[in-house]
Order: C-alpha cells, then sequence, then structure tokens
C-alpha cells in the first residue's frame, strides 16, 4: 500500500517536472530568437539606418528609413479607419450583445480572428487595387484594417464587460440616459482596458505581411503618398531575407531587429495602461 | 429617448459591418473563383498539375502540404502548449506565473517574417547539419522542407494553443481539483483525472484553434517550406501550401484562368479555416462560455 502510494508520489513529481521542463522549451525559441536578432542585427544599427533609403542591390550600406515611415503611415491609416469601428462593435457586443444577433456577431468575429491574412490581401486586392489598377498604401492600411476589427471588437467587448454592473445601474438611476451612461460611465471606466487592446491589436497589424503583399507592394523610394506603392517594414524584411546579397541579409537583421523591438515595445506599453487600472495584466 | 435609439442604432451599425465582411469575403472569393471552379470541377482538388503554360491547375500538392505541415506543426506544438498552460493553471509558483504568461504572449507577438527570417539563417542551417550526412537520403538536402515549415509553424501555434488552454483550465471549477484532492490524488492524478477531463472540449477546441492557425500562417511557411507543387512523403522533401502559393504566384498569374485558380485555392483554405476555427469556438465555448478565448494571444 505505502509502496503504491510512494510510486503515485514519484509519478507526481515527475509529471509535474516534466511539465515545467517542456514550458522552458515552449519559450526557449522566443529567447533563441531574440538573441539572434541582437547578435545579428544590433551591431547595424545607426543613425545612417534609420535615416537613409535604400542604395542599389550590391553597393554596400543604406538604410530602412522609407519603410519605417511608410509603415508608419500605413499602420497608422489602418488604427484611424479600423480601431474606431472595432470598438464600437466592441461596446454594442457588451451592451446590447446577449440576443442572437449579439452571437452571431461574437461568433463571426472570432472566426474573422482565425481568417488567414493573406485572404484579407486578395480581398483588398479585388476590392481596391484592381478597380484603380495600381497598388496603394491606402489598400494597404484598409487591409490591416479589415484585419484589426474583430481583433479590437472583441478585446474591447472583454474589458467593457469587466465593468460592474451597479456603476452602470448608479448612473441610470441618477436620470442619465443610455446612451451617457455607456460612454462617460461605463466606456470612460474601461478605458484603458480598451486603449491595451486597441494597441495589442496595432502592434500585432504592424508586424502583417501577408495583406500587404499584393496592397501596399512595396517601394524601393522614399515615399509619402498614400495613393501610391508604400514600403512596410515587414515587406521590406522579406525582399531582403529571400534575396541573394549577403549585404540585405545584414539589413534583414537589423530591421527585424526593429519590427521586434516595436511590436514588443507595444506589447509593454500595453501591459503598463492594463496594470495601471485594475492591478493585473 | 432619441439620442438612445441613435447611439445604439450607430452601434449596431458598426457591429453588423462584421457578419457583412465575412460574407463578403465569401462572395468576392467565389466570383473569383469561377471560372477555374467551372472549368476543372473537382478535379482541382484532387489533381496535382500545376502547369501554367499550359493553363492547367490542380491544387492536390497545396492541399497536401498544408494538411501535411499543419500535422506536423501539431505533433510538436501540443505537447509543449498543454504544459505551458497546465504549468501556468496549476503548478506554476505565483512569482512565475506573470514573467512566464508574458514570455508566451511575446512568442505570440512576433511578426511570422521575422520567424521566416529566424528559419532561412538559423533553423535551416542546422537542419542541414542535423539530417544532410543522413546515408538513405539520396541527392542533396538544401534544408526547405516540410520539416522546416513544420517546426516553424509549431513554435508559432504553441502560444495561441497554451493561451487558450490556459483559459479553459482556468475555467474548470476548484471544487473539481478539490474533490479530487480530498479522496487522495496527487497533484498530478487531480490534474490528469479531474481538471484535464473536464476541459476536454475546450482544449480539443484549443488545439483547433491553432490548427487554424497553421493553416493559414503565410509568410514564414513561405520563407522555409521549399515551395514545390509536388507531393513527398518525406519530410526533408519540399512542400507547399496554399497560403504559400497565393504568395509567390498571386502578383506573376499571367492568364486570367491562372488568377481564378489562385482565388480558388484562396476559397478552398478560406472554407476550410471558417469551418475549424468555427468547430474550435464552439467547443472552446462549451467548457470557457462566450469567452474571446485567447484574446490575449491575439
Amino acid at each position: 500500500m505505502s509502496r503504491g502510494r510512494a510510486r503515485r508520489r514519484a509519478v507526481s513529481a515527475i509529471m509535474t517536472g516534466l511539465v515545467g521542463l517542456l514550458s522552458a522549451v515552449a519559450v526557449l525559441p522566443l529567447v533563441l530568437i531574440f538573441s539572434y536578432l541582437m547578435f545579428k542585427g544590433a551591431s547595424s544599427l545607426n543613425l545612417a539606418f534609420f535615416l537613409d533609403n535604400p542604395v542599389p542591390a550590391g553597393q554596400t550600406g543604406g538604410g530602412v528609413a522609407h519603410a519605417i515611415v511608410g509603415s508608419g503611415i500605413i499602420v497608422g491609416l489602418a488604427a484611424l479607419i479600423g480601431l474606431p469601428v472595432g470598438i464600437g462593435a466592441g461596446i454594442f457586443l457588451a451592451e446590447y450583445g446577449s440576443g442572437r444577433l449579439g452571437w452571431t456577431v461574437r461568433f463571426v468575429a472570432d472566426v474573422l480572428n482565425g481568417t488567414p491574412s493573406i485572404i484579407i490581401g486578395i480581398f483588398a486586392w479585388t476590392w481596391i487595387v484592381r478597380p484603380q489598377r495600381h497598388f496603394s498604401g491606402l489598400a494597404g492600411a484598409l487591409a490591416l484594417a479589415v484585419i484589426l476589427v474583430p481583433l479590437v471588437a472583441r478585446t474591447t467587448e472583454e474589458m467593457v464587460r469587466l465593468v460592474p454592473h451597479s456603476l452602470r445601474e448608479a448612473a441610470l438611476a441618477l436620470g442619465y440616459p443610455r446612451w451617457r451612461t455607456s460612454l462617460t460611465i461605463v466606456v470612460r471606466t474601461a478605458l484603458a482596458g480598451i486603449v491595451t487592446g486597441g494597441l495589442v491589436g496595432v502592434a500585432r497589424v504592424a508586424g502583417e505581411t501577408a495583406p500587404l503583399l499584393f496592397t501596399a507592394l512595396g517601394n524601393l523610394n522614399f515615399s509619402t503618398h498614400v495613393n501610391e506603392p508604400m514600403q512596410a517594414l515587414p515587406l521590406q524584411i522579406y525582399v531582403y531575407a529571400t534575396g541573394p546579397f549577403p549585404e540585405w541579409h545584414r539589413l534583414a537583421w537589423a530591421a527585424s531587429l526593429v519590427l521586434i523591438l516595436l511590436v514588443f515595445g507595444l506589447a509593454l506599453v500595453a501591459r503598463r495602461v492594463a496594470a495601471n487600472r485594475y492591478g493585473a495584466g | 429617448m432619441r439620442p438612445d435609439r441613435a447611439y445604439q442604432a450607430a452601434l449596431t451599425g458598426m457591429a453588423l459591418l462584421l457578419p457583412a465582411l465575412l460574407l463578403a469575403l465569401l462572395v468576392e472569393l467565389a466570383v473569383n473563383a469561377w471560372p477555374s471552379i467551372d472549368r476543372f470541377g473537382w478535379s482541382f482538388v484532387f489533381t496535382s498539375t500545376w502547369d501554367p503554360v499550359a493553363d492547367v491547375y490542380g491544387a492536390g500538392p497545396l492541399i497536401f502540404g498544408t494538411l501535411a505541415s499543419s500535422f506536423v506543426a501539431l505533433v510538436l506544438a501540443v505537447p509543449l502548449a498543454f504544459s505551458v498552460a497546465i504549468f501556468l493553471s496549476e503548478f506554476a509558483p505565483r512569482w512565475l506565473k506573470r514573467p512566464l504568461g508574458f514570455l508566451v504572449e511575446l512568442l505570440a507577438a512576433v511578426p511570422s517574417v521575422v520567424y521566416g527570417l529566424w528559419g532561412i539563417f538559423v533553423l535551416i542551417p542546422f537542419l542541414q547539419g542535423a539530417f544532410g550526412w543522413l546515408p538513405f537520403f539520396q541527392g542533396a538536402f538544401y534544408g526547405n522542407s516540410m520539416l522546416a515549415g513544420g517546426i516553424i509553424l509549431a513554435v508559432m501555434v504553441v502560444p495561441y494553443i497554451a493561451a487558450v488552454s490556459r483559459e479553459v483550465l482556468n475555467a474548470v471549477p476548484t471544487t473539481q481539483r478539490e474533490a479530487a484532492l480530498a479522496l487522495g490524488a496527487t497533484r498530478w492524478e487531480a490534474v490528469w483525472m479531474a481538471v484535464l477531463p473536464y476541459g476536454r472540449a475546450g482544449l480539443v477546441g484549443a488545439v483547433m484553434l491553432g490548427l487554424g492557425r497553421a493553416l493559414g500562417e503565410t509568410m514564414a511557411v513561405t520563407m522555409v517550406i521549399g515551395n514545390r507543387h509536388d507531393i513527398s512523403f518525406s519530410l526533408l522533401q519540399p512542400g507547399y501550401t496554399m497560403a504559400a502559393a497565393i504568395a509567390n504566384e498571386f502578383s506573376e498569374a499571367t492568364t486570367s484562368l491562372y488568377l481564378s485558380a489562385l482565388f480558388e485555392v484562396g476559397l478552398v483554405l478560406f472554407v476550410i479555416t471558417v469551418l475549424v476555427n468555427a468547430a474550435a469556438r464552439l467547443l472552446v465555448w462549451r467548457t470557457a462560455p462566450g469567452r474571446a478565448v485567447g484574446s490575449r494571444a491575439l
């Protein structure tokens, strides 16, 4: 009897250890990738890298100023279009989403969140690029906005739902109309969470490449015209990484380091915002 | 009362955009794929000739490659992801929970193209070193292979499966654990016999969510899988996936039928991912009702 017990205890200890070990293995790639990025990319980061545009293939030097600015414009536009709609849909889900319509929208949002981003890319191509007959940064921004909407809708809903019902009841009891209660009490209370969700969503679309392939297309020159092909950091990394020149590979590592620092930075800020409000990320 | 109505109507309008978008996606893909559907019928799905010169298209290898690479990814990812979920929800000491959870979130935040870059310059040379010497292996092993694609995909889906499984396990009532422990179960037995079975539906759903991700993942796979229209049962041979084919060939499609065939590939991929995701959500909602599961990993 006691031997059986000892064995069961041993099994428990071994399995606990194994689960912990495998957890460490699961996050190992993150450590590996980050250290490779630092190791291979950090030495290429200088002022010229951020301020210069690409030089012709084969020459050394050059930077990714065009891609950083392009990414900023495309992602900024996407946020401008996608965030209000996503947040609105999220508030709807939390405030009015108890019925069948709410269930459907919630379900569709989750399904859209799982839709491959390349599909969104060819969708934006058929709706914007093909009728216009040219690629544009704007088409890329719209593709990213489409990805952003369901993402932000769900995070917003989660955050608005956390607001205690008593707050809402108190406002209504004081004679506030429903829309003012919703906007100035409920949404106001959940604002930090909503911002967090928005930031996480923006961070995610900032790293997207596939939806930009047939929309923003990429551009080797510096361009701020949203109606023309525009470069973005992920697109530039793709071109440099799959190209034949060692110089390009060097730039790809450096650009990846910049991209990942941006994305992680946004994630960290998001965590800070959330922690301030709820005391837990 | 008026502004109340307007407020609700405005929000409803924005919410309705989502189903409208899903419908528009489906219609747009189907309309553009129609010439190809009309021309090839079911043979599109089952044949493996992909010949832009003769304008004949069969997506068999693409569908096979997509399923095979995702399968490899799940085989590698599920044990790791479940371990993370179990560790975080059951065993991890308090001080370790937040940092480890955050690392997993960051893993999900790494852009696909960065995984691809790492795959090309670190993983593939490593695989060449590890497998290149195998005597029974005929011809050169370039490293771009189903195995490389599967490994990269596994790394990418681990955080999704882990995040959703963790929420599922967190939704299992504490009484479930307490009852098992009170009956004399060890901590592991409580997890194995009381917690995991309770969350079974949700855990299956989590794996399917990961599957949905893996099926549609584009850039990283395109960069390492080799991109060859061939069905090979060797993991060390190059393969191709639906998403990768669209990424590579969409802008080079010279004939309208070629373009249409790529739209049909997109349509097949879209329908498969929608079905997988829909099933996954329903399963997860059984254990953790209505949750935006894995929203932190998104």
